[in-house]
């Protein structure tokens, strides 16, 4: 038995870890350093309509545990995608969630309609929650109607089943999961980056030159786990939870707030080899946890029913 | 196939004013064959500071599996850095990045050799071996001042050495170019690594001459997945080089400044 296996709509993982979008370019220099059939899957960099350069430099900014980063979606655009990159990524024996990205609803659907045809694209990941983008990105990510109505118009199109990235930006992050749901999402995934800030105390600027930008690393893993804890609660369809994992134990932390498979972000700009590290130590922490399959974790801070041997007041 | 190793520090020592040299050992130093890049260092296992530091390589020691690092001491990583001693491992990834070419210069020929303040250390190891292809080498080296000044005796060992100084406490009072201008050096090709004014006041100097620049810019990962030290190609919106992996050397005009 692959204890690491899971299965979830359009994705059948042998193991539930995979870089997060944005953190992984698209594979080719991670390639370098390992075999990447060794992942669960691979969430690819956003992708949208046409080539982006993305914003001016500084682009990133250090903080306590944490990293600012203000790209502005920079990729090579859907036709380079769909031509070059995935067809490239076919070599290797691994899905391929699909981050789409767009400034209109319709570049969207364009964008997903396209590339849910890739054979290796087994899912999308709806970006609706980059924060370093000025049109599209963030607005559809913090207004619960906007988000199912763009959720429906994917859903329509696409081939592949449609996960929805939460920006954790929001005042009710479960509101906006069951209005995402409603729409028809096959699953959610959380959180995208928070946005924040660094003032440079010398010249009294704005460290990035986009003024703000999205904090990612072990800084936001409370607040994923509290997040997921939330939403998992509140529906049914699964989550890929995301922000600030770094080891064996932080994937099992958010099983256990409610996540069903986990992307790892800033910690692969790090560790060129933290994906594969996690993959290997699992089975070793799921022994001294006594836990038979990873699967069974999902949840489990929250699904404790009574316990066994009552030991109140 | 890229490489990652704990390396054993050897050596650390205050050159001058916040500037600090410290030799590692390793298995690594067998990958380190060009001038001009760079190693990527995480300073402690803690999440904090998060992110690895690029700091190029100053001199290469094959038979004594050693390299060397000069950096400046400015922000939490490098204080960090430099309490560290003899003995103790720090987390380097690389070599990274594409060095200076040497092919573009033949035995015989001039090489002009141009360092602002903390740029100044991997043009050691790119003198080096140019001077053991059998290639003159002129150093014009700029800091701001005479206690931030590192590295002029050994750079003096090599080949004709000139030095400028911001306030004039050392050499020449003014920058680089002030030096270049007054000395009217003749050269084939030029290398350097400084400061983005001083890279661009070179570039426009020397338009019809074959020029490499090595640039600095703020990095994540240090190997082309974040996109985080991207610069601009001329004419065009969307084209890029990322300064880690198809940099930090461009031949000028390759980039926009």
């Amino acid at each position: 038995m692959n204890r690491l296996e899971v299965q979830l709509p359009g994705l059948s993982l042998k193991n539930p870890i995979m870089p997060a979008s944005g953190c992984f370019g698209f594979g080719r220099e991670y390639a370098q350093f390992y075999d990447l059939s060794k992942l669960g899957a691979i969430m690819i960099k956003a992708t949208t309509q046409e080539a982006r350069f993305g914003n001016p430099t500084p682009r990133v900014a250090e903080t306590p545990g944490g990293m600012l980063n203000a790209i502005g979606l920079q990729n090579p655009g859907l036709q380079k995608v769909i031509g070059e990159e995935l067809p490239w990524l076919e070599q290797f024996d691994v899905p391929i969630i699909a981050n789409i990205a767009g400034s209109t609803s319709e570049e969207y659907v364009e964008v997903a309609r396209q590339i849910s045809k890739a054979p290796n694209v087994h899912a999308l990941e709806l970006n609706i929650s980059c924060p370093n983008v000025k049109k599209g990105g963030i607005t559809f990510g913090t207004v619960p109607e906007v988000a199912a109505e763009l959720t429906k118009l994917v859903k329509e199109v696409s081939e592949v089943p449609v996960y929805v990235k939460l920006s954790p930006n929001v005042t009710n992050i479960v509101e906006m999961a069951k209005a995402i749901e409603g729409a028809g999402a096959d699953g959610l995934t959380m959180i995208n980056t928070l946005l924040g800030m660094r003032i440079d105390v010398k010249t009294a600027e704005p460290v990035l030159a986009n003024r703000t930008g999205g904090l990612s690393g072990p800084a936001i893993k409370p607040i994923a786990i509290r997040m997921i804890y939330e939403v998992s609660q509140a529906v049914s369809i699964p989550i890929i939870g995301m922000g600030g994992i770094q080891s064996a134990e932080d994937v099992i932390e958010f099983f256990y707030a409610g996540a069903s498979a986990v992307a790892v972000g800033t910690a692969n700009f790090i560790d060129p080899f933290v994906c594969p590290n996690i993959i290997a130590e699992l089975p070793t922490l799921l022994d001294e946890l006594g836990i038979e399959h990873i699967s069974e974790c999902t949840g489990r801070s929250w699904r404790k029913s009574e316990p066994s041997v009552y030991c109140g007041a | 196939m890229m490489k990652r190793e704990n390396m054993t520090i050897v050596h650390q020592e205050r050159i001058a004013e916040n500037i600090y040299a410290m030799t590692l050992t390793g298995d690594l130093v067998a990958e380190m064959n060009r001038p001009g890049q760079f190693v990527h260092i995480k300073i402690t296992p803690q999440a904090d500071p998060l992110l690895r530091r690029p700091l190029s390589l100053c001199h290469i020691d094959k038979e004594a599996s050693q390299c060397t690092i000069i950096y400046r001491k400015e922000g939490m990583g490098t204080t960090l850095l430099s309490q560290k001693r003899p003995g103790e491992t720090v987390d380097v990834l690389g070599p990274l990045g594409n060095g200076f070419p040497l092919d573009v210069i033949k035995a015989g020929q001039t090489a002009l050799i141009v360092g602002g303040g903390i740029g100044v250390p991997p043009l050691y190891e790119l003198s080096k071996q140019l001077v053991k292809k059998g290639i003159s080498v002129i150093h014009v080296l700029g800091f701001q001042s005479k206690d931030v000044m590192f590295y002029e005796n050994e750079f003096v060992k090599l080949g004709e050495t000139y030095v400028a100084t911001v306030d004039g406490s050392c050499g020449t009072k003014g920058f680089v170019t002030d030096v270049i201008a007054e000395r009217s050096i003749f050269f084939d090709v030029l290398y350097a690594c400084g400061p983005k004014p001083m890279l661009k006041a070179l570039e426009r100097a020397f338009p019809h001459k074959e020029v490499y620049l090595s640039l600095e810019e703020r990095m994540g990962c240090g190997i082309g997945a974040c996109f985080a030290c991207v610069c601009r190609v001329s004419n065009s919106k969307t084209a890029y080089k990322k300064v880690c992996s198809d940099g930090p050397v461009f031949k000028a005009g390759e980039v926009v400044l």
